[in-house]
């Protein structure tokens, strides 16, 4: 253990705090401000005064109050108990603090992180003699029905280990195993390690990003997908849907473990994810998804510093599990408000604003954290990987602001929300002409291989249609649609099956909410069938209403409530219907 | 006695440095003496070892460095709360102004409250019916929520403000326990005058407590209003069991109030010279919104703030949409077209609506009509500004009838008088009506079965 450090507090600016007499301390490290123990953490080192930003709110500290240095930069704890848990931006567990100080968050409150009275039944898979190193598993514990925590050699200790226990229920403070190193010094492995959050876990290698993030949402997967181990940024105004969006991504996707940080945002959305994820079942393990989901809660009233800790802490317990060789995924909501507490912090510090009054080293921290993301050989030879996927709340809806550009900079997969989608209340309101996914030539083998061979074309095909119905679109805005020819007619009216048909989805339908890759590309098979055919009778003659009237175009919109996600031949007979009208029609004309 | 300190090092505008002090605290408020024996209240808003930067409420001027004694009071702001408050008027930092006398306490609490722990919250889920169509049809309003009303320089939203005071539902279950906190930053006195008399002609203001900050009080004053406010609220709320809805106005003028008190403090700014705290400053207003385990109270916040120039992108009401769950949005040109409440349905939103809402709540169709209508509306924008570039007799017939629904939908749905209240069902019943003008496979987003129960065609079958 790091010597403890002491100092005193010799000026206070909002969470911003100086101490003298404590040149010793080094940038970094965790700090306890004041009588009350307020958690703060040591950003500057100047004019022999440490600068230190407090965790909680500093009403009420005075100068000259002592400051105590644990030599310790700001860590996490990692370890079993995490999962299906609600922490703070410091990772300070949110139930324990209620039964603790009631309904309100108290200042300097001292609780355990992780539950230290529980035993877990542990299987312990070293023993005496064999050789280890960092990322090694010595025990395994099932942590849910569904994950398995595997105790593993902190990374940079490695050796011989000289003593094991046997299988059996333990604490997570108990040695499981002790290993000597190679200059004959001996660590104790326990369920448990810390991990500094500004610094990334290692891990052997980075591994090629092959393969996508399902999520059940058709815009994502058939449109702008991503991929496992990939980045994503979700921008968009106030209510565009980001939060609805990430939510549903939550949810649905198919990674293993979901780890959700509300920075900065409403504290109901907190209390709505933890109600409705307690509720859900996974459609995979059919657990509630809480057991797979862990959240960070810094709500937009708690304390600014914390803000900016949570992101870290996150990712910090995401790449731990990754370690384990697990695929996790990591939903920030929103990164614009850790951006925000950067740019605070920044502000009481006095230094130089950058554009809009962001630090400039904005850019350098956003890109630190989105390359946290990864698929990964870990050091013990599993493969894992990292997804981030962050929300943007963009100041006045307007994309140029910094926090936008530069998170573009950065990620590959871009869902830009749109303010006149969400208006029509077409959600999600993911803009498909201004959004983009980088991925898509990564992951266009994974979908010929397992959805089907014609799916990168008939996406291409869908996506044309919208891009020329936009061109028709400045069109129609001047002179109206019915002066255009029937074929124009009929290519605004599949795009319209193509915009509410599939594109659009209904998170609060039970057909809709969540959408397997099969059908998606079977609705989008039908809606390239339904363009093909009709265009071929429009090409003989037939006249766009006469289409119309025939209701077939509202019949494969609704195909997405009418047919159940396992009813895959009833898009056979759908076709089948679209093949008779078309046909029916054309025999009318000749 | 405690300790005092004469004299001062430096005064600043609403700023005053005091040298030497011991044993202050951060945030403490101190209880400054001028010579003429008037007292004044300000707040330590930093300090160093040598110094401390003091914030004084009521304004420095009259002061000197030598005329002044300061005492610490060795704790941050405080309010006396009690039930008696009820009824009560209040200056803009919770002193009574009514010649009344003093409230009597029965617990002191700290203005700026503490967060509430999202795992103690409940998630809001009963609708408020407010008798006002546009509201509880397209953005039901939930007890517990926080729903701004963005509005702008000459639209009626004191009305519309007073007119939910007055009708909402929330009142009849029982009188009893339902109160209403008022809190006015920056106001003209015939606004908070308009407020008072609204109160008393709907027989409410036994159950009003109104805090004052008048457009003449002193700026600093603004900054501690609200929080009086919702101290008083929470306490209410979560101690005595009430459903108490808050409303504060204008959170322009509180914001505006925030950017002064940071220049003079000499702070960096970021957007149009607020502070860089803005968002969080605010955030620490709004979310003491709410319902939390224990209590069957709740907190409803509607605060109202004016957008500069008609601006929704303008940084106080772009980050308040951020935190609160919603927005009520005032549009100009239905206010000149004298649609009252010309509230503007398309950029207005109530996210806790879809929990609270449909069967169970108001009725089982209310989701998808709501999501139809406002689909449909979105479309008239669109038709709109076709026709203004061709002429609407050019348009086609279905694009006819999409002007025609949007004329319907303004006046006989959005419209209605300043002392109507409409039932749910009512409401669903014209938003039903007027789509009727519409042919039914326009109507994408309504459910089979409830289309087939309650769409009905004007127009025969289509």
């Amino acid at each position: 253990m790091a010597e403890k450090i002491h100092g005193k507090i010799c000026a206070i600016s909002g969470p911003v705090i100086e101490v003298v007499g404590s040149d010793r301390m080094q940038m970094q490290d965790m700090v306890m401000v004041g009588k009350e123990q307020l958690v703060g953490e040591v950003i500057a080192l100047r004019n022999e005064r440490t600068v230190v930003q407090v965790y909680e709110s500093t009403t009420g500290l005075k100068t000259g109050e002592e400051v105590v240095s644990s030599g310790t930069p700001m860590s996490v704890v990692l370890g079993p108990g995490l999962i299906g848990n609600i922490f703070d931006g410091i990772e300070r567990p949110l139930r324990v603090i209620k039964d603790k100080t009631g309904n309100f968050i108290g200042r300097g409150t001292q609780v355990e992180i992780l539950d230290s009275k529980r035993k877990w039944d542990t299987h312990i898979l070293v023993q005496a003699g064999s050789l280890v190193s960092g990322g090694d598993i010595v025990a395994e514990i099932q942590e849910t029905p569904f994950i398995v925590n595997k105790v593993m050699v902190p990374p940079g200790i490695s050796g011989t280990v000289e003593h094991a226990v046997s299988d059996g229920s333990y604490q997570n403070s108990d040695v499981l195993s002790v290993i000597r190193d190679e200059h004959g010094k001996t660590h104790d492995i326990t369920m448990c390690q810390s991990w500094p959050i500004r610094t990334g876990r290692p891990y052997h290698k980075r591994l090629t990003i092959d393969r996508p993030l399902i999520t059940g949402q058709r815009i994502i997967d058939s449109v702008l997908p991503i991929a496992k181990g990939g980045a994503a940024a979700i921008p968009g105004g106030f209510g565009t849907g980001k939060t609805m969006t990430q939510h549903q991504l939550a949810k649905w996707c198919d990674a293993d473990l979901i780890v959700y940080i509300g920075c900065g945002e409403r504290g109901n959305e907190m209390t709505q994810v933890l109600d409705d994820f307690s509720k859900l079942i996974d459609p995979r393990t059919k657990r509630p998804l809480m057991d797979r989901t862990i959240l960070i809660a810094n709500t937009s009233n708690m304390p600014v510093a914390a803000r900016e800790a949570s992101i870290y802490t996150g990712i910090s317990i995401a790449e731990y599990y990754r370690d384990m060789g697990y695929h996790v995924a990591i939903m920030a909501d929103s990164t614009s408000r850790w951006a925000e507490a950067l740019r605070e912090i920044s502000g009481r510090l006095e230094e130089m604003p950058a554009e809009e009054g962001f630090p400039a080293y904005l850019s350098s921290r956003l890109s630190a954290f989105y390359e946290r993301a990864g698929y990964v050989e870990n050091l013990n030879g599993s493969e894992g990987s990292v997804t981030i996927i962050g929300a943007v709340s963009p100041q006045g809806s307007d994309f140029s602001e910094p926090v936008t550009q530069n998170t573009k900079r950065f990620v590959r997969c871009f869902w830009a929300l749109d303010k006149s989608l969400a208006y029509a209340r077409h959600y999600p309101a993911i803009n498909w002409l201004q959004s983009y996914s980088d991925y898509l030539d990564d992951l266009a083998p994974w979908y010929s291989k397992n959805v089907s061979r014609g799916f990168i074309r008939a996406r291409a095909k869908l996506m044309n249609i919208l891009q020329v119905e936009s061109k028709l679109n400045d069109i129609v805005k001047l002179i109206g649609s019915d002066v255009l020819p029937d074929e124009q007619k009929l290519t605004l009216d599949v795009a319209k099956v193509i915009r509410q048909g599939f594109l659009q989805q209904n998170a609060f339908h039970e057909n809709d909410t969540y959408v397997p890759m099969r059908k998606q590309y079977q609705m989008m098979d039908v809606i390239l069938h339904l363009a093909d055919r009709t265009r071929e009778a429009v090409s003989k003659g037939v006249v766009c209403s006469a289409l119309r009237a025939t209701g077939i175009f509202e019949k494969v919109i609704r195909m997405k409530y009418d047919i159940g996600n396992e009813e895959t031949d009833a898009f056979d007979r759908l076709k089948e219907e679209i093949d008779t009208i078309c046909s029916d029609l054309t025999a009318k004309i000749s | 006695m405690a300790i005092e300190y004469l004299g001062l090092k430096q005064i600043d505008g609403p700023l005053m440095v005091l040298e030497g002090a011991k044993d202050l605290s951060y945030e403490e408020m101190v209880e400054v003496t001028l010579s003429n024996g008037e007292k004044r209240r300000g707040r330590v808003v930093k300090m160093d070892e040598n110094a401390a930067v003091i914030q004084v409420f009521e304004g420095t001027s009259g002061m000197s460095l030598t005329n002044t004694r300061t005492a610490p009071q060795g704790k941050p702001m405080e309010i006396g709360v009690s039930r008696e408050i009820l009824g009560r008027t209040l200056n803009g930092i919770g002193r009574p102004i009514d010649g009344l006398g003093d409230v009597y306490p029965e617990k002191m609490v700290d203005v700026n409250g503490l967060p509430i722990n999202p795992v103690a919250r409940q998630y809001p889920k009963n609708y408020i019916q407010t008798g006002i169509s546009a509201i509880d049809g397209m953005m039901t309003l939930i007890r517990g929520q926080k729903l701004p009303i963005f509005s702008g320089d000459g639209m009626p939203h004191d009305a519309l403000a007073a007119q939910i005071v007055r009708q909402a539902k929330i009142a009849d279950e029982e009188n009893s326990d339902f109160a209403i906190v008022f809190g006015a930053m920056g106001v003209k006195h015939d606004v908070a005058d308009f407020f008072k008399r609204s109160f008393q002609e709907s027989g409410v203001s036994e159950r009003v407590v109104m805090f004052l900050n008048l457009a003449n009080d002193p700026v600093v004053e603004r900054f501690i209003t609200p929080r009086c406010a919702l101290s008083v609220a929470e306490y209410l709320a979560f101690e005595h069991n009430m459903n108490i809805l808050v409303i504060l106005t204008d959170m322009t003028a509180y914001a505006e109030a925030l950017r002064e008190i940071s220049s003079s403090n000499g702070e960096i700014p970021s957007r149009k010279g607020f502070p860089g705290y803005l968002y969080s400053d605010l955030a620490s207003l709004f979310e003491r919104a709410g319902i939390v385990d224990g209590s069957t109270g709740s907190v409803t916040q509607i605060p109202i703030l004016s957008m500069p120039n008609d601006d929704i992108t303008h940084p106080i009401p772009d980050l308040t949409g951020y935190i609160t769950e919603g927005q009520i949005v005032l549009d100009r040109e239905l206010n000149l077209t004298s649609i009252y409440p010309p509230i503007g349905v398309l950029p207005s939103l109530s996210r806790l609506m879809k929990d609270g809402i449909g069967k169970g709540y108001t009725r089982e169709d209310h989701p998808d009509l709501a999501n139809q209508l406002f689909a449909s509306y979105a479309k008239v924008s669109e038709v709109k500004a076709l026709a203004s570039v061709i002429g609407e007799d050019e348009l086609s017939e279905l694009d006819q009838l999409y002007m025609e629904f949007g004329r319907e939908f303004e006046s006989k749905f959005i419209n209605q008088a300043k002392n109507e209240s409409r039932s749910i069902e009512k409401t669903l019943e014209i938003g039903w009506n007027v789509l009727g003008i519409l042919p039914k496979e326009e109507l994408d987003r309504v459910d089979n079965d409830i289309l087939e129960r309650y769409y009905k065609p004007r127009r025969g079958e289509q």
